[in-house]
């Protein structure tokens, strides 16, 4: 294995910053995205959508759609065999394929305004609109529920029959709209609350937010008489698309071929399917491919967004700064099935600190919205912005800087996690550290400015995972890797392979293989790419390496562990071994197939021992006590890396965590009418921030290196996402003089907390 | 022996036995055990825990080797976006 940390050796790729390979094709308009796939004689596939929050589906009827000229399928509840309520595992995923199958295509009720409810292939986009128009549907509109509190209300419209909740004690004995709660303990808190000498408690909000990627869901498939299907589709895992897609379909897994096209932006969001069963089942009927695009309406209406919550929490701590104990009860709106990121939400909380008394109670709770996909480090951002906040405030309440008692309970190697295990060597308080010593944080705020910091923590995860790398006869390099490239990893991925193999980062080719050039290998999500994938690149170039090796031996007439790679050549291993002339990568290639045939090598691992991920943001904000705008003035992030392979994708993670964080604390938020139909679906009215809306994010790069990776990688794409909504809301706090306790703070609630203020009304 | 802690609901599963001490060299093996010993543990078991072990957090590892004096938690499987 290659040095951790470039100790004893120079790390010649790794650590920098080569130009991305796929950085001409995304610049000049030729990379493709899931829309630019197009298939000869393929039809126009368009979707059907609910214009009712809560309704029974008495009767659907198709038949006047069906003979508009130029259809050539429509499909319903009745074209996807329903499946049983039990999890199924896919790969390595829980999934419940009736939930499932009923949010792809409603069956007895639609549950949500936008929740599709048929579908139509015709020849043109003209004749797929006018069947839609003549679909009937008869409703029978039902009352709906789209708040947390309200939906928990005994006496609230529920959305399943079936629906019991999951984890109560005594067991639930009737359906509500809980779908589980849950319950983390650590030590004893009502202890831990007679110790403390102040005690905090309060209440926090917050709102759905979308993941707002750039590029809608689109997809084209193609189902043969055979039963032989392609499908290409922007997606974060075409692994997990195919093992879903054929089970619905009722097709053989390699039946299926799927094609991972460019993706613009997931954030969690294309790590589920809408649109790709849809698709298939309308070429299958039809006999001709389909290809679907969503329209953003459409995005916004009917794919996940992040939960919203209502978050309670009581910490108690000492004067000179100990937190004696933390708790915190949270409930995660689901959206129309089951499935909240709550139980994350619940771990994490107090995840960054080292405390020896925890209680933390979840509730996942389903309402007529859309059900929630996964969003950055799912469920974190919104349990850590009520504990950052109130950590905040009993700062304040105890007169201590707010890094120095983050400091004084920071969570270190040896602490045990809120949520059970002993943390690893881990970088919390290397970004404290290097957050207090900036000089951001030492810089004089002015008027109507407030500074804000929050921490932040994500488990990251590894996971099963392929890569391919074969030697062309001239010694370049092709990797293919099953994880779709979002953030840049086709370059790191090419750094680690050049980096083992000695060769020049520009002779390795990286590219995304398709669901039947690799094995099965899970998604891009929970930050895994550059350590899974990272690890299997360095293993299959540790066999590439050990192939050569032997080829050398066999040309010199010595035995293979007389050889050694280095600098990318091989050498005798020492005096003893004889005098040969290295033989380069090149030389080797070139000969490959008369010393034994090509040469590659294949990497197929389950990868374990995932690095956690720390940081720590600082902002500062200033506050127009007239309008209520909150203009971001300055942000410095701080997060540990464990080893940056390429450090501006890494600082790209880290703005990019950011931005987000500042669209969902200041101004994301979906607004539905008293008719429980979504009132905001489009960028125009759903405010997500623009480049005018942000300073330039600084970053400093922390490495405490993740002993369980060759370069000592952790994930970094979802931590920058979980300090900002309290960071910022701390900032806001700070400028107004008053605690907000809701998010967004958009402008409308930060007058009414001046206004509130200025009337002495503020805690 | 391994000390094996269950956190969230799996306690309340396990008749409230928070915490263990078993003679287990696999996470393999420790299901298995805790199964039998708790049937009603056994389909949260078979749908995907994470496993931390003397604080490497293992997801689908059925193989992975547990130390005699291992401390070990048994988790909900942890996803991500």
């Amino acid at each position: 294995m290659a040095p951790m940390d470039g100790g004893g050796h120079d790390l010649k790729w790794v650590g920098k910053r080569p130009v991305r390979p796929d950085g001409v094709d995304k610049v000049t308009g030729r990379a493709r995205f899931g829309a630019d796939y197009n298939m000869a004689g393929q039809l126009v596939g368009r979707v059907l959508r609910s214009p009712h929050a809560h309704a029974v589906i008495k009767s659907i009827d198709t038949s006047a759609a069906e003979k508009v000229p130029g259809v050539k399928a429509v499909i319903t509840r009745d074209d996807i065999p329903d499946q049983p309520p039990e999890p199924v595992t896919v790969g390595e995923m829980s999934v419940n394929f009736s939930d499932l199958i009923r949010n792809v295509l409603a069956r007895e009720k639609v549950l949500y305004d936008g929740h599709a409810v048929a579908a139509v292939a015709a020849t043109s986009a003209k004749a797929a609109r006018e069947a839609l128009k003549l679909i009937k549907v008869d409703y029978q509109p039902l009352p709906h529920v789209l708040d947390v509190e309200e939906a928990m209300r005994p006496d609230a419209p529920v959305l399943h029959d079936n629906l019991f909740t999951e984890g109560a004690d005594p067991p639930a004995d009737k359906p509500s709209n809980i779908a589980k709660r849950i319950e983390f303990t650590l030590g004893d808190v009502a202890v831990g609350f007679e110790q403390a000498e102040v005690v905090l408690e309060r209440s926090y909000k917050t709102e759905p937010v979308h993941q707002g990627y750039i590029e809608p869901h689109a997809c084209v498939a193609s189902v043969t008489e055979d039963g032989q299907g392609e499908l290409w589709c922007s997606t974060q895992g075409h692994f997990v698309v195919r093992a879903i897609c054929a089970r619905m379909i009722g097709m053989d897994i390699s039946a299926l071929r799927v094609t991972a096209s460019e993706i613009g932006g997931g954030f969690g969001g294309k790590t589920v399917v809408y649109l790709e069963p849809l698709a298939l089942a309308l070429s299958k009927k039809a006999g001709h491919p389909v290809k679907m695009v969503m329209t953003r309406s459409e995005v916004f209406r009917a794919t996940g967004p992040t939960s919203g919550a209502t978050i309670r929490v009581k910490i108690g701590a000492t004067k000179d700064g100990r937190i004696t104990a933390g708790e915190a009860e949270m409930a995660y709106l689901a959206g129309a099935f089951p499935g909240s990121p709550v139980n994350p939400g619940c771990m994490c909380a107090f995840a960054p600190y080292d405390l020896e008394n925890v209680w933390v109670v979840g509730y996942d709770v389903v309402s007529n919205r859309p059900k929630v996909a996964a969003y950055r480090a799912p469920g974190a951002p919104i349990s850590e912005y009520a504990v950052e906040s109130l950590i905040d405030e009993v700062a304040d309440e105890i007169g201590m800087d707010p890094i120095d008692f983050r400091l004084k309970n920071a969570a270190k190697q040896g602490t045990h996690a809120a949520y059970g295990p002993k943390f690893g060597p881990i970088g919390m308080i290397d970004t404290l550290k290097a957050i207090k010593e900036s000089e951001h944080y030492n810089t004089p705020l002015g008027p109507n400015q407030g500074r804000g910091v929050g921490s932040g923590f994500w488990f990251n995860i590894g996971g099963e995972t392929c890569v391919s790398l074969n030697i062309s006869e001239d010694g370049t390099a092709t990797l293919m890797a099953g994880t779709p490239d979002i953030g840049g990893s086709r370059a790191t991925l090419s750094q680690m392979a050049a980096e083992e193999l000695g060769i020049d980062y520009d002779k390795v080719r990286p590219i995304i293989g398709d669901t039947s050039s690799l094995g099965y290998t899970f998604l891009t999500g929970g930050s895994r790419v550059t350590f899974s994938s990272g690890m299997a690149t360095v293993q299959a170039a540790q066999e590439v390496i050990k192939e050569l090796c032997a080829r050398a031996a066999k040309i010199w007439d010595i035995p293979a562990e007389a050889v050694t790679w280095e600098d990318g050549e091989a050498r005798p291993a020492g005096d003893n071994a004889g005098k040969f002339d290295p033989l380069s990568l090149e030389e080797l290639a070139a000969s490959a197939g008369k010393t034994g045939g090509p040469i590659t090598g294949y990497a197929s691992i389950n990868a374990q021992g995932a690095g956690p991920g720390f940081g720590t943001h600082l902002v500062d904000v200033e506050v127009d006590k007239e309008t209520g705008r909150v203009t971001v003035l300055r942000y410095t992030v701080a997060q540990d890396a464990g080893k940056a392979i390429h450090p501006s994708y890494v600082e790209g993670q880290y703005q990019g965590g950011a931005v987000q964080g500042i669209g969902w604390a200041l101004n994301e938020e979906y607004i539905y009418g008293d008719d429980g139909l979504m009132q905001n679906p489009g960028f125009l009215d759903y405010r997500m921030p623009v480049a005018s809306d942000v300073p330039m994010v600084d970053t400093v790069i922390v490495e405490v290196p993740n002993p369980n990776h060759p370069y000592g990688v952790r994930g970094v794409g979802e931590t920058p996402i979980v300090p900002p909504l309290g960071a910022i809301a701390n900032a806001v706090s700070h400028a107004v003089g008053v605690r907000m306790h809701e998010l967004p703070m958009s402008p409308p609630k930060v007058l009414e907390a001046v206004g509130g203020a200025a009337n002495g009304a503020g805690d | 022996m391994a000390r094996v802690v269950l956190t969230g609901n799996l306690a309340k599963l396990a008749d409230g036995e928070a915490e263990l001490d078993l003679d287990v060299s696999s996470v393999r093996q420790l299901l298995r055990v805790l199964g039998d010993r708790h049937p009603r543990l056994k389909p949260h078991l078979e749908k995907g825990l994470a496993v931390a072990i003397n604080g490497t957090i293992y997801q689908e590892a059925w193989l992975e080797a547990i130390p005699p004096d291992g401390e070990v938690f048994l988790m909900p499987q942890i996803g991500g976006g």
